[in-house]
Order: C-alpha cells, then sequence, then structure tokens
C-alpha cells in the first residue's frame, strides 16, 4: 500500500497532466480481439453497467420526464411542457434557492480554499516537522465525520446560549449575540460558517500535499534571497499551486451547489426560506408538497447548474497545466 | 533557511489558534453532553456534577447497538461488491480495451458530478415499484450504482498506466482473461482498490440524503441518516443530543487515528482523479 500510494500520488503531479486525460494514449496495450474475447470483455463491463444504469441512469431520465408534467404521486399525469422551469424563474422563492447556493459558493469553496491556501503556506514555512504532521491531523477531523454531525454540533453553538455568543459577549460584544441560524440576515453566514470548519481541512491538506511537489530549490532560493512569507506566497506557492487549487475549487463548489445534509439539520431552510438551497427545496417540493414535476424540474436544474459551473473550472485548471 | 525567529513563533502560533477553533466545537458538545439532561447549560461550562450517565441513557434511546449493526450491515453490502463490479469494468476498459470503452468511460465519467440531490426524487418512486423502499437494500442498491463512476474512473486511471509487458507476457504463457485479471492485475491493484474501498466505506457510513428519504425506520439506516432522526426527537434535550451526537463520532473518530495516513491520502487522490 505505501509503495503504490507513492507512486499513485507521482502520477498526479502537476506536470504529468497525460494521466487525467480521458483518451488512452497509444502505448497501452490492446489484445487481438477475436469475437470470443470481446464478448468476454462485455461480460466484465457488465455488472457495474447494470446497476449504474438502473439505479442512476434511469432516475436520471425520470427526473427529465417528470419535469414535464404536473404530478402529484398519485393521480394521473398531467402534461405541463415547460411550465415547471418557467415557474421556477417566476417564482422569487423558487430562483432564491440558486441564489442562495451561489452565495454558499463563497462561504463553501473561496473562504476554505483561500485560507487553505494560507494556512499551508505557513506549515510549509514554519511548521514542516513534527507539529505539521500534528496540524494536518486536526485540521482534518472535520472532514471525516457526517456533515449532519457537523450541523448538529454547530446547530448548538449558533444557539442563543451556545459557545459563539459566550465567546462574543467575553471580549466585549455582548449587544451582537442573538440565535444566528434563526436570524433572516445571518442564518446564511451562520451556516457558511460551519461549511468553512468542514472544508478548510480538506483544502489545507491538499493544498499543503501540492506545496510539498514543488521543488524545494525554488523556495530555497527565495529564502536565501531573503524573501518574505507574502513574497513567496504570491511568486512561488500560488502560481504553482493552480492546479491543486483548481480541484479544491471543484470539490468546495460541487459541495457547496449540492449542499443538503447540513442545511437540512441546522436551519432545515429558514427562517423564512433565507438558507433554502436547491437540495432541500427539491426534498419538500416532492416529499411534503407533493409536486414532483416542479420538484423535478428544479432537480434538472440542479444538474445542469452544477456541470456549467465545474466545466470551465476544470477546462481552467488543466489548460494552465499544460503550460 | 533564513526565517527569523519572530515569524516562526507568529506562524506557529496563528496555526495553534486555527487548530483550537477546530477542536472547541468538539470540546464544546462533549462539555455540554455532561450537563443534566433536559437543562440548557452555556455554550462552554463545565458542570458541578458531570453527569456521565448521559452517554449510556442516549446509547439506549438511540439504540446504539442495532444502529453500528445496521450501519456495518450496510457497509458491508455496498464496499465488497461495488469494489469487484468497478474494477472488473475499468480492467475491461483499461486493459482489454473492449470495443466502445471510449464510449463507457464517457457514460461513466458523465455521473461523476451529478448531485445526489438530483435523482432523489425518481429513485423514490423506482424503489417503490421494484419493492426495495424502506429496506436496507433501498439504502445499499443505489448507493453501488452512484458508486460506479468514481469508482471505475479510479481504477482506470491505475490499470491504464500498468506497463503493457504485463499483459503481454501473461497472454504468452496462455493466460485466460479471468487468470489475467484475477491472478494477475487485481494483486497489483491492492493500493488503489483498498484506497478506494477506505473512501467508500466513509461516504457510506457518513451517507445522509438517501437514509433520509428511502428509509423510514431509523433502526435500519446509516449512521448518519439514524443521527438525523435522533435529532428530530431530541432537539430541545441538548445534553442528551450532545451525548448521542458524539457517540456517533466515535467510531469514525476512532477509525480516522488508526488510518489516518490512508484516509488522508485516499480522500485526496479521490478528489485530485475526480
Amino acid at each position: 500500500m505505501p509503495a503504490s500510494s507513492k507512486t499513485r500520488t507521482s502520477s498526479t503531479t502537476t506536470t504529468d497532466s497525460g494521466t487525467m486525460a480521458p483518451v488512452p494514449s497509444r502505448r497501452f496495450f490492446s489484445f487481438r480481439k477475436d469475437s470470443r474475447e470481446k464478448t468476454r470483455g462485455w461480460l466484465y463491463v457488465t455488472p457495474a453497467l447494470v446497476m449504474y444504469a438502473v439505479f442512476v441512469l434511469i432516475p436520471l431520465i425520470m427526473s427529465i420526464y417528470f419535469s414535464f408534467f404536473r404530478w402529484n404521486g398519485i393521480t394521473p399525469m398531467k402534461w405541463a411542457g415547460l411550465k415547471n422551469y418557467i415557474m421556477i424563474f417566476e417564482v422569487p422563492d423558487l430562483l432564491g434557492t440558486i441564489v442562495n447556493a451561489f452565495k454558499l459558493v463563497l462561504f463553501f469553496s473561496f473562504i476554505p480554499v483561500a485560507l487553505g491556501l494560507i494556512v499551508a503556506s505557513i506549515v510549509h514555512r514554519v511548521a514542516s516537522g513534527q507539529f505539521g504532521e500534528i496540524v494536518r491531523t486536526v485540521l482534518f477531523l472535520p472532514q471525516v465525520i457526517p456533515l449532519v454531525a457537523a450541523g448538529i454540533i454547530w446547530g448548538w453553538l449558533l444557539a442563543r446560549s451556545g459557545l459563539i455568543n459566550q465567546i462574543l459577549g467575553a471580549i466585549g460584544l455582548g449587544e451582537f449575540t442573538r440565535a444566528w441560524l434563526g436570524d433572516f440576515t445571518w442564518a446564511l453566514p451562520a451556516v457558511g460558517l460551519i461549511g468553512i470548519w468542514v472544508l478548510l481541512g480538506f483544502c489545507t491538506v491538499l493544498l499543503l500535499t501540492g506545496i510539498t511537489k514543488i521543488d524545494p530549490a525554488l523556495y530555497e532560493s527565495a529564502r536565501i534571497d531573503g524573501a518574505s512569507w507574502f513574497k513567496e506566497f504570491t511568486s512561488i506557492t500560488i502560481p504553482l499551486l493552480r492546479y491543486e487549487i483548481g480541484v479544491c475549487l471543484t470539490v468546495t463548489v460541487t459541495n457547496a451547489l449540492a449542499a443538503f445534509d447540513i442545511v437540512y439539520v441546522s436551519t432545515a431552510g429558514g427562517p423564512g426560506n433565507s438558507t433554502s438551497v436547491p437540495g432541500i427545496q427539491i426534498y419538500i417540493l416532492a416529499f411534503t408538497e407533493q409536486r414532483i414535476g416542479l420538484a423535478s424540474a428544479l432537480a434538472v436544474l440542479l444538474m445542469i447548474l452544477v456541470l456549467l459551473v465545474i466545466i470551465p473550472i476544470q477546462r481552467l485548471s488543466r489548460e494552465e497545466v499544460g503550460k | 533557511m533564513k526565517i527569523g525567529l519572530g515569524e516562526r513563533i507568529t506562524g506557529r502560533v496563528f496555526l495553534v489558534l486555527i487548530m483550537l477553533m477546530t477542536v472547541l466545537p468538539f470540546i464544546s458538545i462533549f462539555i455540554t453532553a455532561l450537563h443534566p439532561s433536559n437543562t440548557v447549560p452555556q455554550g462552554f461550562e463545565w458542570p458541578d456534577d458531570p453527569q456521565w450517565g448521559n452517554f449510556i441513557e442516549a446509547f439506549k434511546v438511540a439504540n446504539m447497538t442495532k444502529l453500528l449493526a445496521s450501519s456495518s450491515y450496510i457497509v458491508v453490502a455496498v464496499v465488497p461488491i461495488a469494489l469487484i463490479i468497478s474494477t472488473m469494468a475499468a480492467f475491461a476498459i483499461g486493459i482489454l480495451k473492449i470495443p466502445g470503452s471510449n464510449i463507457l468511460l464517457f457514460l461513466f465519467v458523465f455521473g461523476l458530478t451529478l448531485p445526489f440531490g438530483g435523482i432523489i426524487v425518481p429513485l423514490y418512486y423506482l424503489e417503490r415499484i421494484i419493492g426495495i423502499y424502506n429496506t436496507r437494500l433501498a439504502i445499499v442498491l443505489p448507493l453501488i450504482g452512484l458508486y460506479m463512476p468514481f469508482s471505475v474512473f479510479w481504477m482506470r486511471a491505475h490499470f491504464v498506466n500498468m506497463p503493457v509487458e504485463i499483459s503481454e507476457a501473461a497472454k504468452m504463457d496462455g493466460a485466460s482473461t479471468w487468470d489475467l485479471f484475477w491472478h494477475i492485475h487485481r494483486p497489483l491493484a491492492m493500493g488503489p482498490i483498498t484506497s478506494l474501498g477506505i473512501l467508500m466505506s466513509v461516504w457510506t457510513w457518513n451517507q445522509f440524503l438517501l437514509a433520509l428519504v428511502l428509509v423510514e425506520d431509523p433502526s435500519q439506516r446509516t449512521m448518519a441518516g439514524a443521527l438525523g432522526a435522533f435529532q428530530g426527537h431530541y432537539a430541545t434535550n441538548v445534553p442528551l443530543l450532545c451525548a448521542g451526537t458524539i457517540l456517533i463520532l466515535v467510531p469514525t473518530l476512532i477509525i480516522f487515528v488508526i488510518f489516518q495516513r490512508q484516509i488522508i491520502t485516499a480522500l485526496l487522490q479521490g478528489s485530485v482523479k475526480g
């Protein structure tokens, strides 16, 4: 395991973009294909393909199909054309979920990635040994617990008598205390804070792994020249970590747009609709309000949205790898 | 290395603060869990009379033995099957290069960014039709399907980097396709298979949405799903809720401490590849 994990890691270095591309290269062997081997080869793919088709592709097609109907799940379906989609863009509460998803991107993605860059570069500069290992492990803890647990823990910390208000009171900011998750203005940033807590460690460790792959000579010569942390950060770390930053953004942005667990547990979309995101709204529309068509239209939009946001990020980070 | 002592200290103090902010929430719920049941304690206040019994009570009311069994059952049902079938598919695509490999690969990769929320509604109706709704299979079977894009992609990335000579030599010795898969390539792929197995176990254990929608009975759910239900019942009893949350976290945290190197590596590679 350790040996092969090393080769694995090295195959994903910033320069080796070949392994990432889905196009198989010429040097790989392919068997002479008599018809018996062909059929046999397909037998190997079939189980995976069947599971994927039945539990992912068919539901996907059903989602698209449902989205063109009015249906309460019981009585016959009624053709609705594009009415469900039009409705999402016309009803502020529905469109608001998509707006909220983008606001969450700031907290779930941009802040953890930016902060992660800073933390990783500091670890690299002043804590390379045992201490750095401890930082890595501790920051990673929130990443392994269920998001539901993160939501419950923070639901309590952000409550009126929770730790956050207690700290604010202790440092003389008593007048700012409130029930954060029940506040129309502050609930969304409060949910965002949970996301930062969960994702910071992931981003830090990923970026740190990237930094250790950068040629140490670059850092050494910079340090011999007496470069400050900031200079080192802007002229070496950020430019050479573009690929890792791209990966971090891809993962965290997907997390933000498809958020469900944390929001469901901490606010369930409230107060009002101030923290409602597509995932939550789909759940409510389908399973509380029995509006299957509308829920499906929102689901289809969510899937398109994720693709639209992820593809450019992937393109950008890969292009820069090639340079 | 010209890093001043001042900078060294400032940097380390900053890191200690960040670690403190990460750990403080855990400590806070731990202390809260020791307060008398049904009281509303301050966020950070050691109780006069620590109620260690809260953990026992939470263990009983949350039905922990059953939950552990149920979650383990789901993990044990999902992970080995998903590992075997995805490795076979990746072998066919990456090594055998069966006709249509590129199309197959594209089809799998297409599912990589799919949010579970996008298909949860039809999944519910589909499972009612098949008749597995509200059983553990309701979580197990879709999870296997949902893991296919990532696992096939991941294993193929390994196979595609294997030297051609290995397969050629085996073929020369008269190995059948199955021999080539089971006796030659599977042992060589144990590294990535292990990482993938760890990843899928963590994901399964923590899976919430599928458990919430597809299984009504919390004792048939995953750990995360059961925690959701526990919160619903004991939302007002903060100490008990905190005690229950800690109990549910303990198995994950123990596993993390034991396998932290593998878990971190697996999760990172997973995202780099995905």
